[in-house]
């Protein structure tokens, strides 16, 4: 069942077709990598579901209800979130407050005036919990601006987590994170995702990374998609080596054990 | 028809001043986003100066022909103030956020206020020999003051060689580059900081020469730069901030309204130009020619 | 250790710190007419009444980021409401002049604000400035509604009902002293509420990131504009409580250089904390009534002051407090 179809959308900057009437879908409960070089489109393309852009023409229908012309607010009502890939965080609050914001917006309590954030037990504990699973507690009452960047790529994951969305995109989650760090902060957050049931897009551009953690690729090139399929057969799809990967169909040899393509 | 032409001058006349004070106003933005409130009090550095040098000329004896070669007197004293203010303390500020820079012009304000009552006196000071020197033309019947025309005459060609200057010349095209992208510009090896010194005495000097060559046909007299000021902000809000067509539709703008505020509605022309400078932004937040 | 007892302890600690100055303040406070002399003690309730204007003020520059140089007009729409409640319905109630405010620098506030909260930073200081100075210049030119440049006099009203003493200075210093401390305590705990309320927070979370507020489903205009609003009714509730004690109320704090003073109290005091923008205006107040009484020149000293104060000190007296203390703290 498609959780998110979109249907011939479309969206240019002057010339350029960032995105050139595409039908993109996510089925419910799949881990869908997105990739493609740089300008290929995948960041519009979450752009224009999650509701910062809105589409020259086509449609978005999420749930079996067309979203294209709702605003942002009103998407993430439905279940949409996402992260970024710069991340964006409350930098002079902390992580504490930075989870605590995303459930007390989904609880539609953000507008009690007289009533102090701090007595509502149940979103402090959640928040908390949250922190927990994405191995953040100790940074609880520290202001987001001060912890690691690879802690900050998990926080900026959390807060969209924290709003329960049924899907969730993830703008490069790993990026400016040393190769190092990259696999254990993808455990954490593949596992959190598919407890909770979430459906998940990744864009990702370092291929190590979507092969092992997604069912589904993706490929955009030039605002189109490319190739669609398990990450087994994108692996050998020639045209997707031939654009972005490189001339060995071999897989990892094929650049040079950066693991990273297309950038 | 004459009394049509006089209005047209008065209008001239008024948008000339306002096109120097608001022109360096939206040209020190325009490079180095740098909203300076303490603009006005230049201008009245200016007309203060050169009333100054008048004065003191004339007490000398001096010709007619060197009082009007002290005119532009104001302008460097404007000019050179604005170097130092740059040098020394707008420079600590660029790499904070803007809010502080509005603060320290706010407090720069506010010191050169009372530094040219420190220096000159609470009394107004008035350069109106030169004024009445050039006597007046006829218009149609009307006579009108000859000294008027020489303000349009210094707004006009600022205006030209402001236009050549920025569009014609390479200093001009190294002016443009660092206000579209200050990192881009200092890596093609532009000395950034040696630009926003040359902008910003260039837009002191601009207000300045507006306070000396308004000087004659009105005194010098304490607070007349904060008024100035909410003025030029009127023009640049109308006309676009960081533009200098925009400064220069924006003064002229405001002059017609103005003329025929005084005219028609003499009580609420103030409030007319707020409130137009206000509809503009909601309309078009950027102004007329400004990027948004 | 759960995260409600990491909370429950965060908040003891904070209250605690912010208890240990309540009480000696509070007991400075109730006391200082009878321990300093009149002159002193009415400083004071100006310095009360300019914290009032600065908490409200700093709602938007601390909370929610954006720096407002129109603040005069809600500062200024206050004192001439009621001015005109005394002028035109010939209303004395301290009680009507508060509750007339209210409503007008509401009405004020959604006007201006609906109009400036669509934009931030320079444009949004712009526009309120802009407009603040369209009600300056109506003041001034409808003279014969406003009094112009000379201004409509306040005399002193009746607080909770009481007409006030012949003594008017007796009355100034002790029973207007009273009822503006009392005031100022309302507006303190109310404001201190509202920033630690879940609103609080959004307007916080506008502050720091506005796109990702966005992307956590808060509507970030619509916050701004409550936050202007309840900016505008506390500046406004402050000008009110100043037109009685100054006696008049005249265009200077419709003017947008009056607009820049609350700025600069704000930031004296601090404008990260909360207690900062109450230091601040307090200071600020003794600051400019000593140097207007030192020298003629004392633009030029509070000039100084603004100038060394965001070179050297931009966090501001409660900022260098902050520093100290935790210096202190790491030394014991």
């Amino acid at each position: 069942m498609n959780l998110l179809a979109t249907q011939a959308l479309a969206k240019s900057f002057g010339d350029n077709r960032a995105v050139d009437a595409v039908d993109f879908n996510v089925s419910e409960g799949e881990v869908l990598a997105l990739i493609g070089s740089n300008g290929a489109g995948k960041t519009t393309l979450v752009n224009l579901v999650s509701g910062l852009l809105q589409p020259d023409s086509g449609q978005i229908i999420f749930a079996g209800a067309d979203v294209t012309r709702q605003s942002s607010y009103e998407r993430i009502k439905v279940g949409i979130a996402r992260s970024f890939q710069i991340v964006n965080l409350f930098d002079q609050l902390s992580c504490a407050d930075n989870i605590a914001l995303s459930i007390f917006s989904r609880e539609g309590k953000t507008a009690k005036l007289i009533s102090l954030a701090g007595s509502d037990r149940a979103v402090w504990d959640e928040a908390h919990d949250v922190l927990r699973r994405f191995g953040l507690d100790r940074q609880m009452a520290v202001p987001a601006g001060t912890i690691s960047h690879g802690e900050r790529k998990l926080l900026d994951v959390a807060v969209a987590y924290a709003l329960r969305p049924k899907l969730l995109f993830l703008d490069e989650p790993t990026s400016g994170v040393s190769t190092r760090e990259k696999a254990p902060i993808m455990d954490v957050v593949t596992s959190i995702v598919r407890s909770g049931g979430i459906t998940v897009v990744i864009i990702e551009h370092d291929m190590d990374i979507v092969f092992r953690y997604s069912e589904r690729v993706v490929v955009m090139h030039q605002g189109s998609i490319l190739a669609d399929g398990a990450p087994d057969e994108i692996r050998r799809n020639d045209a997707v080596t031939t654009t972005l990967i490189g001339t060995h169909p071999s897989g990892e040899a094929a650049y040079g054990g950066t693991g990273h393509a297309g950038s | 028809m004459t009394v049509f032409i006089i209005h047209v001058l008065n209008a001239l006349l008024y948008s000339s001043v306002l096109f120097l004070i608001a022109g360096g106003l939206s040209l020190i933005y325009g490079v180095m986003r740098i909203l300076n409130l303490a603009h006005g009090n230049l201008y009245a550095l200016g007309a203060f100066v050169t009333a100054w040098a008048v004065g003191l000329a004339l007490e000398a004896g001096a010709p007619r022909g060197v009082l009007f070669l002290l005119l532009p007197s104001g302008a460097i004293a404007a000019a050179a103030c604005g170097a130092l203010i740059e040098r020394t303390l707008l420079r600590p500020f660029y790499k904070r956020p803007e809010e502080y820079q509005l603060l320290m012009t706010f407090g720069l304000l506010m010191i050169l206020e009372d530094l040219i009552r420190f220096v000159w006196g609470p009394n107004p000071l008035s350069a109106t020999t030169v004024y009445a020197t050039l006597g007046s033309i006829s218009i149609g019947e009307d006579r009108y003051p000859g000294y008027n025309l020489v303000i349009i005459a210094v707004g006009i060609f600022a205006a030209v060689f402001l236009w050549a200057f920025i569009y014609r010349t390479q200093f001009g095209v190294i002016l443009r580059a660092t206000s579209q992208d200050k990192r881009m510009a200092s890596a093609l090896g532009v000395n950034v900081n040696r630009v926003y010194i040359q902008a910003f005495t260039l837009g002191c000097f601009m207000a300045g020469l507006g306070g000396a060559i308004v000087v004659p046909s009105q005194s010098a007299v304490l607070g007349m730069g904060v008024d100035a000021l909410v003025l030029a902000f009127i023009v640049v809000v109308i006309g676009g901030l960081g533009s200098l067509e925009g400064a220069l539709a924006g003064a002229l703008i405001v002059g017609v309204v103005r003329e025929a505020g005084i005219t028609l509605f003499p009580e609420i022309e103030l409030a007319v130009l707020y409130l137009i400078a206000a509809v503009v932004l909601l309309a078009r937040p950027a102004g007329l020619f400004g990027r948004p | 250790m759960s995260m409600g007892a990491v909370t429950a302890s965060s908040k003891v600690s904070t209250t605690v710190r912010v208890g240990a100055w309540i009480v000696p303040a509070a007991a400075l406070l109730l006391a200082a007419p009878f321990v300093i002399d009149p002159f002193q003690t009415l400083t004071l309730t100006y310095g009360l009444i300019a914290a009032i204007g600065a908490l409200g003020f700093n709602l938007l520059l601390g909370y929610t980021g954006l720096l407002s140089f129109g603040h005069s007009a809600f500062f200024g729409g206050g004192a001439y409401t009621v001015a005109f409640l005394i002028k035109y319905l010939k209303i004395a109630s301290m009680e009507l002049f508060l509750a007339g405010s209210v409503l007008a620098s509401a009405l004020l506030s959604v006007l201006f604000g609906y109009v400036c909260v669509r934009y931030t930073r320079i444009f949004f200081g712009i526009l309120t400035l802009a407009l603040s100075q369209v009600l300056w210049s109506l003041a001034f030119k409808f003279f014969w509604v406003t009094g112009g440049t000379d201004g409509l006099r306040v005399p002193t009203p009746t607080l909770l009902g009481a007409a006030p003493t012949d003594d008017k200075m007796d009355f100034l210093v002790h029973r207007y002293y009273f009822y503006v401390l009392a005031v100022f305590a309302v507006c303190v705990l109310l404001m201190w509420v509202i920033v630690h309320s879940p609103f609080g927070k959004a307007l916080q979370a506008i502050r720091d990131n506005e796109t990702r507020a966005e992307f956590i489903g808060i509507r970030i205009r619509r916050y701004r504009l409550i936050a202007f609003v309840i900016s505008g009714i506390f500046t406004g509730v402050a000008g009110a409580l100043w037109a009685p004690l100054n006696g008049l109320a005249s265009p200077d704090i419709l003017v947008w250089t009056f607009s820049g003073e609350i700025v600069f109290m704000t930031v004296l005091g601090g404008f990260r904390t909360f207690v900062g923008p109450i230091v601040g205006a307090v200071a600020f107040t003794y600051l400019k009534t000593y140097a207007v009484g030192f020298t003629v020149y004392w633009q030029l000293l509070l000039g100084t002051v603004l100038v060394a104060l965001v070179l050297v000190l931009p966090t501001g007296i409660m900022g260098a407090v902050e520093q100290l203390a935790s210096k202190w703290k790491r030394a014991s």
